[in-house]
């Protein structure tokens, strides 16, 4: 019934008739935008033009503006272009883009030398903000700690068995498999390494120190940073993005006490469990390879790890967890909370949390390291 | 065969069909039947939970029924191949009760999204018709530029509909259109509707619990209950039924409020 837009040009006289004829509507727009703009042309020719849309048989929003469009750049100085032969239907449609003013949308977005250093220079800013914005929040968790201890039946217990449940019960299967990985690949290189010097024996010795002292809680504590401590973020985002904390905060409620204290508790109880377990699976991963792989069986190997390690190596290890743990959980909940209204906000704080927690928990690693050097431990 | 050219001739938009629904063992829609004529702007009414929004979502393709059929523009939604499917799609528009607007986007990004997957515009014509839409819904050319999460309620409901409106399609549905404004703001959301409705010739399907809606904007009224349309009919018809829920509804304080 109708068919494909077409602009006639038909000289009457003194002026010029633009008849416009077929579909004028959205699905036509790219062939409809090249007639407007090759009927623009036009311009500045001293006939009287009016544009004729009487055999129009449809028209919608991107028809009639661009009618519009077209009676506006052939409008000019004397000349004035007029729209003829509207049908009552659409009469009402061309009168509402006739009120349009159509405003050149600026894209301010150009990259300029200034523009450059101004971002390196917020961002070194930015870091001055993130320290203040962990040792703000320590402080808020610290006075919680203290509030709760006051008044111990302010401690939501309930809530902090729950992020226990999921974030040291649920990581158990996955921990203990890296791990043990892990340890299985140390023992391997090691053998593989030291028999040439006919030293197998002593990756008993490598293993048990590292796997202790170093590799089992680093490596439990990335884990930890990349899955609870997103999940922290993510949590405390989206409560933030639906006004949920706002909401507790007019019920009286601190959410730092709510939401951050259970959560924060849960991962410092819950990574030393994981490191001890991630370390035994680690040990055991390396034994297994060192029997079947080394051919040091099981009691040999015993013997070896009792003379090469002592206690210390263990509590040198198990000492960095809870701090670990409080600095992911610290991080995590400073992303969440600094959350804005935007999917994309969520996105960024979530990946910023996990960026910032591994860093974090590999500077403390640091700091312990030297720490513990210079006690002679 | 008298019936079958009774309805060719009423044309209607939407024809929906013995409708079941089921989540579970709860059955929500239960051989629903429904048909809404082209142009008319139709008021969907019923209590909380009556499954209203769930068969507007069953109708756009978001909810899978157990049973029934569909026809949208005379064509059959469940028949359809991806191709016919698409260009249904492209002729209705969707008002989310929350708007829906994408939240990484601006103003001008969220309404131009359909406009940039579906036409190939210049940016130019793009940027005016943004302009032209915002203007439509009654919103100022600078909101154009802000984020979804600078906005308040109405004028996140106004860009929503903007951008429902975006490919200039034929059919739109409103779910709650005025749900979250105030009473000042919903009336004008109320004569926005109509006036679109006339200037485009849309035709409306508008999930609602607002009596002033129904009253102002609507032509015609369906009431959804135990899962089935329990009436259909103008706002005049509503109030001479018997049906219990309606004579509450339509008889109850608030009613009267709005009519006196």
């Amino acid at each position: 019934m109708s068919g494909d837009p077409k602009l006639e040009r038909i000289a009457k006289g003194n002026a010029l008739a633009l008849c416009a004829t077929g579909t004028w509507t959205a699905s036509f727009a790219p062939v409809l935008e090249r007639i407007v703009a090759d009927a623009e042309k036009l311009a500045g020719s001293p006939q009287s033009i009016f544009i004729d849309v009487s055999e129009v048989a449809k028209l919608d929003t991107f028809g009639a503006w661009l009618i519009e469009r077209l009676r506006r750049s052939l409008t000019q100085g004397a000349v004035e272009a007029q729209i003829a032969g509207l049908s009552a239907n659409y009469s009402s449609l061309v009168d509402e883009v006739r009120r349009v003013r159509a405003t050149p949308v600026v894209d301010s977005s150009t990259i300029t030398i200034t523009g450059m250093l101004e971002q390196i220079g917020r961002a070194v800013a930015g870091i001055a903000g993130t320290v203040a914005g962990l040792v703000d929040m320590l402080g808020a968790v610290l006075a919680a700690v203290a509030r709760t201890l006051i008044h111990p039946r302010s401690f939501r217990l309930t809530s902090t068995v729950h992020h226990l449940e999921q974030v040291c019960w649920r990581a158990v299967p996955i921990v203990v498999l890296i791990t043990f990985l892990i340890g299985c690949i140390i023992a391997q290189q090691g053998i593989f390494h030291f028999r040439r010097f006919g030293a197998d024996i002593f990756v008993v010795d490598m293993l048990g120190v590292l796997v202790l002292r170093e590799i089992g809680v680093l490596l439990v504590a990335i884990m930890v940073a990349g899955r609870s401590g997103s999940a922290y973020t993510a949590e405390l985002g989206s409560m933030k993005m639906r006004e949920e904390i706002d909401a507790l905060r007019t019920m009286g409620f601190d959410p730092i006490e709510v939401l951050v204290l259970p959560r924060m508790l849960a991962l410092v109880l819950a990574l030393p469990i994981l490191a001890f377990l991630g370390a035994m699976a680690a040990l055991y991963g390396g034994g297994l390879v060192a029997w079947l792989y080394g051919g040091v069986d099981p009691e040999a190997f015993l013997l070896r790890l009792r003379d090469a390690i002592s206690i210390d190596h263990f509590i040198v290890g198990i000492v960095k967890a809870p701090v670990m743990a409080a600095v992911i959980g610290i991080v995590a909940c400073v992303e969440g909370l600094a959350v804005q209204g935007s999917a994309e906000s969520l996105g960024q704080h979530t990946t910023a949390s996990v960026v910032k927690g591994i860093f974090f928990v590999i500077v403390m690693d640091g700091v312990f390291a030297i720490f513990f050097a210079s006690i002679g431990m | 065969m008298a019936q079958e050219i009774q309805n060719a001739i009423q044309d209607p938009i939407i024809r929906v069909r013995d409708i079941t629904v089921q989540f579970g063992a709860t059955r929500v829609l239960d051989g629903l039947n429904l048909d809404v004529k082209r142009g008319e702007i139709l008021g969907f009414v019923g209590p909380s939970g009556a499954g209203k929004s769930v068969l507007t979502r069953t109708i756009i393709g978001l909810v899978p029924k157990v049973a029934g059929s569909i026809e949208v523009f005379g064509v059959d939604l469940d028949a359809s191949n991806t191709a016919q499917r698409r260009n249904v799609e492209r002729r209705w528009g969707v008002l989310f009760q929350q708007g829906a607007l994408f939240s990484s986007l601006t103003v001008r990004q969220n309404i131009q999204f359909p406009m940039r997957e579906y036409l190939r515009v210049s940016q130019r014509l793009m940027d005016e018709i943004t302009m032209a839409k915002l203007a439509m819904v009654g919103l100022k050319p600078e909101v154009a530029e802000r984020f979804p999460s600078e906005l308040s309620g109405g004028m996140i409901k106004r860009v929503a509909l903007a951008r429902a409106l975006s490919l200039d399609p034929d059919l739109v549905f409103l779910d709650e259109p005025t749900s979250g404004l105030d009473p000042i703001g919903a009336g004008d959301f109320d004569d926005l509707v109509r006036t679109l409705q006339r200037t485009l010739g849309l035709t409306v399907f508008m999930v609602t619990h607002d009596l002033d809606s129904l009253y102002t904007a609507c032509d015609r009224i369906a009431v959804l209950g135990n899962g089935k349309i329990i009436a259909a009919g103008s706002i005049a018809d509503m109030q001479a039924s018997q049906h219990p829920w309606l004579r509450q509804y339509f008889h109850g304080k608030r009613a009267r409020a709005v009519v006196t």
